[in-house]
């Protein structure tokens, strides 16, 4: 089977572009740009989204309608939400979703918008670093958290904890 | 002698209105056209017509008159003036049409009717672009029937469902007027475009083509498919009624299909 071996005029040869006149290099695209990348944020943007759907509501309801509903609302409540590993995983679960897909909602609008190519560097290294901050916070706050503080062998003042 | 040889006047009483270019109504409009000469200024400006037309006119017999009658250097492309050739796609009122398709009568006539350039593409005077990026993103996708089996000796056959696959996309005409419609192309001009993607899904869902998969991966690009935001600007435009967005979406499933 001798197939031809048909080349992509993107592939392999720089120059050899099929092309007839002069195109303003605005419109060139620089390089081909191989690899997944697009394609997975695409879905994950679509997966995302469906979690977050469940997530979110699930989370209104448990804290806005169940029982007492949003006057049961106050440090004792998340304290108590916090002490289960089932709602540590789903506010870890929303929190990551959440801002990854919303980080890259972000990040597709700074590419549609920004003209110049160091605007939208700029623009987006700033969305990152917000966004790393924003997640190592929280998912610290997660983990970390402890109702009954103590410092210095003195309990921080609450009213929570039994002494 | 001579006045006893003049015609007799006609018996037949014909209606007022009958005769002449009576038959069909006319109204006035206002034709704004957007012009640059890059030759007399560098700014472009709006220039507007005041012209009687007919209810069988279309924006194109708009153009003509002021070409023909009024002001010779407006110029804009048009060939076969009849919705086939794509050459004369405009911004008419903001939206993207063809000027040969477009009856006055359906717009606005009680305003100015705006027309432009289509948007994203350079301007080269009034109404003319530099179309040759957009034939770029054409060209790259292969346009072309590629088939790495032995040539037959008569025609190559296909089953009508599988002509019927690909059917929407073989109307285009390359008229530019959906990607010249779309937002992402208009701010930098790198996303190959829906004309592009539509070309490629002609021959990546036809049977007898052996390189979708090498297309798939052309448009599995950053400025390949995943840059349509599905606004449906493009599906809106085409004078055509190619379904633009759903075939990108068909795209778009192929590539997540060949890839997971």
């Amino acid at each position: 089977m001798s197939a031809t071996e048909i080349q992509s005029p993107r592939s392999g040869q720089i120059a050899g572009k099929p092309e007839s006149g002069k195109i303003d290099p605005k419109y060139r695209r620089n390089g081909s740009s191989r690899g997944n990348f697009e394609m997975l944020a695409w879905l994950f943007m679509r997966l995302s989204g469906v979690v977050l759907v469940v997530l979110i509501f699930g989370h209104l309801i448990v804290n806005l309608l169940v029982g007492e509903g949003i006057h049961a609302i106050d440090f004792g409540f998340v304290a108590g939400k916090w002490a289960d590993p089932f709602w540590q995983f789903w506010d870890l679960a929303m929190l990551w979703l959440a801002m990854l897909h919303g980080t890259n909602g972000v990040r597709t609008i700074i590419n549609d918008y920004a003209e110049k190519d160091s605007t939208r560097f700029w623009l987006k290294m700033v969305l990152y670093a917000a966004s790393a901050v924003i997640i190592i916070l929280g998912t610290l706050v997660i983990f970390t958290f402890n109702p009954c503080p103590v410092v210095d062998g003195v309990q921080l003042p609450g009213g929570f904890c039994p002494a | 002698m001579s006045a006893e040889l003049a015609e007799p006047a006609s018996k037949i009483e014909l209606p007022a209105g009958v005769g002449g270019g009576g038959e069909i109504p006319t109204f006035d409009i206002t034709l704004r056209v957007r012009r640059y000469d890059p030759e007399v200024s560098a700014e472009a400006r709006w220039d507007d017509y005041k012209l009687t037309m007919y209810g069988t006119d279309r924006v194109l017999d708009a153009l003509h008159k002021i070409k023909w009658e009024i002001d010779g250097s407006v110029s804009f492309r048009r060939s076969c003036a009849h919705g086939v050739c794509g050459s004369d796609a405009m911004r008419i009122n903001g939206r993207n049409r063809l000027a040969c398709k477009t009856l006055l009568k359906d717009l606005d006539t009680s305003k100015p009717i705006t027309v432009e350039p289509i948007k994203g593409l350079p301007v080269e005077k009034d109404l003319i672009v530099d179309m040759e990026p957009f034939f770029q993103s054409f060209r790259e996708v292969m346009p072309f029937l590629i088939n790495k089996g032995h040539a037959p000796t008569k025609e190559r056959l296909q089953s009508a469902e599988d002509r019927e696959r690909f059917d929407d996309t073989t109307k285009c005409i390359l008229c530019a007027a959906c990607t010249s419609s779309c937002p992402v192309f208009w701010t930098d001009g790198q996303y190959f475009g829906p004309a592009a993607i539509v070309n490629a899904h002609r021959f990546i869902f036809d049977s007898r083509d052996d390189a979708g998969d090498m297309r798939l991966e052309i448009l599995n690009d950053k400025e390949g498919v995943w840059r349509c935001r599905t606004t449906f600007n493009c599906s809106e435009a085409c004078p055509r009624g190619i379904q633009v967005t759903q075939a990108i979406a068909e795209v778009k499933q192929a590539i997540l299909a060949r890839k997971i």
